[in-house]
């Protein structure tokens, strides 16, 4: 494989047509979620792309990102763009282990210097100097802060990586924190989700790829071609919402019917993601068409706002014991107040004199 | 502070400060007034206080028509404030399901575009509340800071709750943190103000429709 | 524990059924509008599909609703693109499909002719090399 030639001229090495190449770049604008008109834009672009070297680190995480993604591009045109990328450190994917492994992560950074696209996914261990997860007996967090110095971007992929997700919720006990906590002065995209939309994660990456710039980004760090709208704003059963059609349990007539899932504790109108209309598994389907509300897993600490099943309009606490409190010191209070303004009353009707008319002649 | 958080905020510990100090100003100034307590009044009625009491808890709902025609505008004006503030309160589903979960009461809503809608006139009522308490002489004379407080505290919630639903001046998770602390602040601020009436008023309208129907008297 | 036959299905009709969600007239709308705008000004509109949220059913509906009209064209280049014309002469269905067959993305392009049909100028200089590659080679002059 030749590193110096462009996406372009790969393309048509490998027997791709023009007409093949234009229909790749179509299908790569709508994964990208730039409209149609944007095609030309990316036919040029591709053509002068450059193969970038790139390094994933995995830290405090499930695996669950590497999985989605690698269920995305297999049989599809987007493993085109990743025969385009070196990936030349990930060490669930990688066929080198141990020592090998980490020579190939020096090497890539020592080659690629101030030029390599860092992908993480996992949160970051802080506690007691990071000792919770290490990798070759290194720290995720020195080895962040190592990979990091070199990048020319970070991706953060997953909620883990993006905001500290899972490890991070109450009481973490790891001091988990995500990458943007730990590094500063570096672009860093965001692609949050639990795990991510696997053609969001390609999409985002092919837009590095072809424009060699990280894409806009909302006030949360997540492209916002993906993360722009709301679940909610975007759903199919928004409709339902309007028309105050609402599923009361899983289970009934309005939940058989596809109706809205907001009172079974649907977060869609909070939660920023691209579910809605990219849909999983090649566009087959997503939580909501499946009958079960969003629990909001691209939003930053999604774990700890409030129970998955309550309605995004009801409280998140049970106040009954303090309520019960407040009514019987309400209502003593009252009592108090009101026996004291009565007792005023009666010390005052007692206190009054009669007037007399010699009182009222005086002297 | 996040979005997110701040509207974790609202749901979670605000809204039980809030209802704590709901409950507890409510009951301090229902007993404070029951625990006054009236002499016993020992004179033989001429009619049915209890009869008179229960009518004019409903009587008192419609205007006199001389009061009615001295000032039309205000009177409707105030229907159709506290028609559209109840609708938006009591029928909007989202607001339905808050009393499920804290009650266990639940009933039928109404279409979101009509909430809506009713939202749009419940504001311009207030507006025009505003507006009819600055421009008349003896109404302005005599409103205290109090009353405007407990105008802006009754408009804030019917206002960003509408700004919320049509993702205006802030994203819709902010704006709803922001709706939400709204009604917390309506929830504080009400027990110790006029707006004490959401439950006094049958309370006043009994008390004087029964003194009325012992005394055989027209209330 | 009730047995698989036990519980109780109901079978809806998949087929481009009436949705519910009325989620189609807006997109029957957008391409109302690129419609009067190619009749108009020339200028061509292509919607992407995989944008618009579709409940199950709405995207067979909106097929249904635009019908098949009298061209239909495949491609074969990185797997199948089917190019269809629909009832309404000037708005298209194209389908991309992936050489495993699934589909990348569905377009509805409105414009006389997709882009894709026509054929690249630099496809034409190959082509005109090509052939004369072939006109000056012996087997052409043999069979002259």
């Amino acid at each position: 494989m030749k590193d110096d030639q462009t996406l372009g001229e790969r393309l048509r090495e490998s027997g791709i047509s023009r007409r093949g190449f234009l229909k790749f770049c179509a299908t790569t604008a709508s994964m990208m979620a730039l409209p149609p008109s944007m095609v030309p834009a990316i036919a040029a672009a591709l053509e002068t792309a450059r193969r970038p070297s790139v390094i994933w680190l995995s830290f405090q995480e499930c695996t669950g990102c590497t999985e989605s993604l690698t269920r995305s591009h297999a049989p599809t045109v987007e493993g085109l763009i990743f025969d385009h990328i070196s990936l030349d450190y990930h060490h669930t994917l990688q066929a080198a282990s141990g020592e090998a492994a980490e020579e190939a992560r020096r090497i890539a950074m020592e080659e690629n210097h101030g030029n390599y696209l860092l992908i993480v996914d996992g949160s970051i261990p802080q506690k007691d100097g990071g000792v919770y997860s290490t990798i070759a007996g290194i720290t995720n967090l020195a080895m962040l802060e190592e990979v990091a110095e070199g990048a020319a971007a970070i991706v953060a992929i997953g909620t883990c990586a993006a905001y500290g997700g899972l490890p991070h919720a109450n009481p973490n006990p790891t001091g988990a924190a995500s990458v943007s906590d730990i590094i500063s002065g570096k672009p860093i995209l965001n692609v949050s989700g639990c795990p991510p939309i696997p053609t969001v994660i390609t999409g985002v990456l092919a837009h590095y790829l072809t424009f060699g710039t990280l894409p806009e980004l909302d006030h949360l760090g997540r492209p916002k071609a993906f993360f722009g709208n709301s679940i909610h704003d975007r759903c199919y059963r928004r409709p339902f919402y309007e028309r105050g059609q609402f599923a009361e349990t899983f289970d009934d007539e309005g939940a058989r019917k596809g109706w809205c899932l907001f009172k079974l504790g649907c977060k869609g109108p909070t939660t920023y993601n691209a579910c809605a209309t990219e849909k999983w598994n090649q566009h087959t389907s997503f939580p909501i068409q499946a009958g079960h509300g969003c629990i909001g897993c691209s939003e930053p600490d999604f774990w700890d706002r409030g129970g998955f099943y309550d309605a995004l309009s009801v409280p998140t606490d049970d106040a009954g014991n303090i309520l019960l409190g407040a009514a019987v010191a309400g209502a003593a209070a009252g009592a108090a107040v009101g026996l004291m303004n009565r007792k005023k009353q009666n010390t005052d009707t007692r206190a009054h004199e009669k007037v007399t008319v010699d009182d009222l002649n005086g002297d | 502070m996040t979005a997110d958080a701040f509207l974790s905020f609202a749901r979670g510990t605000g809204f039980d400060w809030a209802l704590t100090i709901f409950v507890f100003g409510m009951l301090l100034r229902l007993f404070e007034v029951l625990s006054l307590g009236r002499k016993p009044d020992l004179s033989e009625g001429r009619g049915s206080g209890v009869q008179g009491g229960l009518k004019t808890i409903v009587t008192r709902t419609l205007p006199r028509a001389a009061v009615f025609a001295r000032e039309p505008v205000r009177i409707i004006n105030g229907y159709v404030f506290h028609i559209g503030f109840l609708a938006v309160l009591f029928l909007y589903e989202p607001h339905i399901e808050l009393f499920d979960a804290k009650m266990g009461l639940s009933w039928p809503g109404l279409p979101t575009g009509i909430i809506n809608a009713l939202g749009v006139l419940t504001i311009f009522s207030l507006l025009l509340a505003l507006a009819l308490r600055l421009t008349s002489p003896v109404l302005k004379f005599l409103s205290t800071g109090s009353d405007y407080l407990a105008w802006l505290v009754t408009l804030l919630p019917v206002l960003t709750g509408y700004l919320a639903y049509n993702h205006m001046l802030l994203p819709y998770t902010a704006m709803l943190a922001v709706h939400i602390l709204s009604v917390e602040l309506l929830m504080v601020v009400a027990p110790f103000t006029k707006l004490t009436h959401m439950f006094s008023f049958m309370l006043a309208r009994w008390y004087q429709g029964y003194r009325a129907g012992h005394r055989g008297v027209e209330s | 524990m009730s047995r698989l036959q036990d519980i109780p299905i109901q079978v809806l009709d998949g087929q481009g059924g009436q949705s519910e969600t009325g989620n189609v007239a807006p997109v029957l709308h957008e391409i109302r509008h690129a419609l009067a705008r190619l009749a108009s000004t020339g200028e061509s509109t292509s919607i992407d599909l995989s944008a618009i949220p579709f409940a199950p059913g709405d995207e067979a509906a909106l097929f249904g609703l635009l019908g098949q009209g009298e061209v239909s064209a495949v491609v074969n280049a990185l797997g199948e693109t089917r190019i269809e014309e629909t009832t309404y002469p000037g708005v298209w269905l194209v389908t991309h499909r992936s050489p495993q067959e699934t589909v990348l993305s569905t377009q509805i392009e409105i414009t006389r002719t997709p882009s894709l049909l026509s054929t690249p100028a630099e496809d034409l200089s190959d082509a005109l090399d090509a052939l004369d590659h072939y006109l000056s080679s012996p087997t052409a002059q043999e069979s002259a």
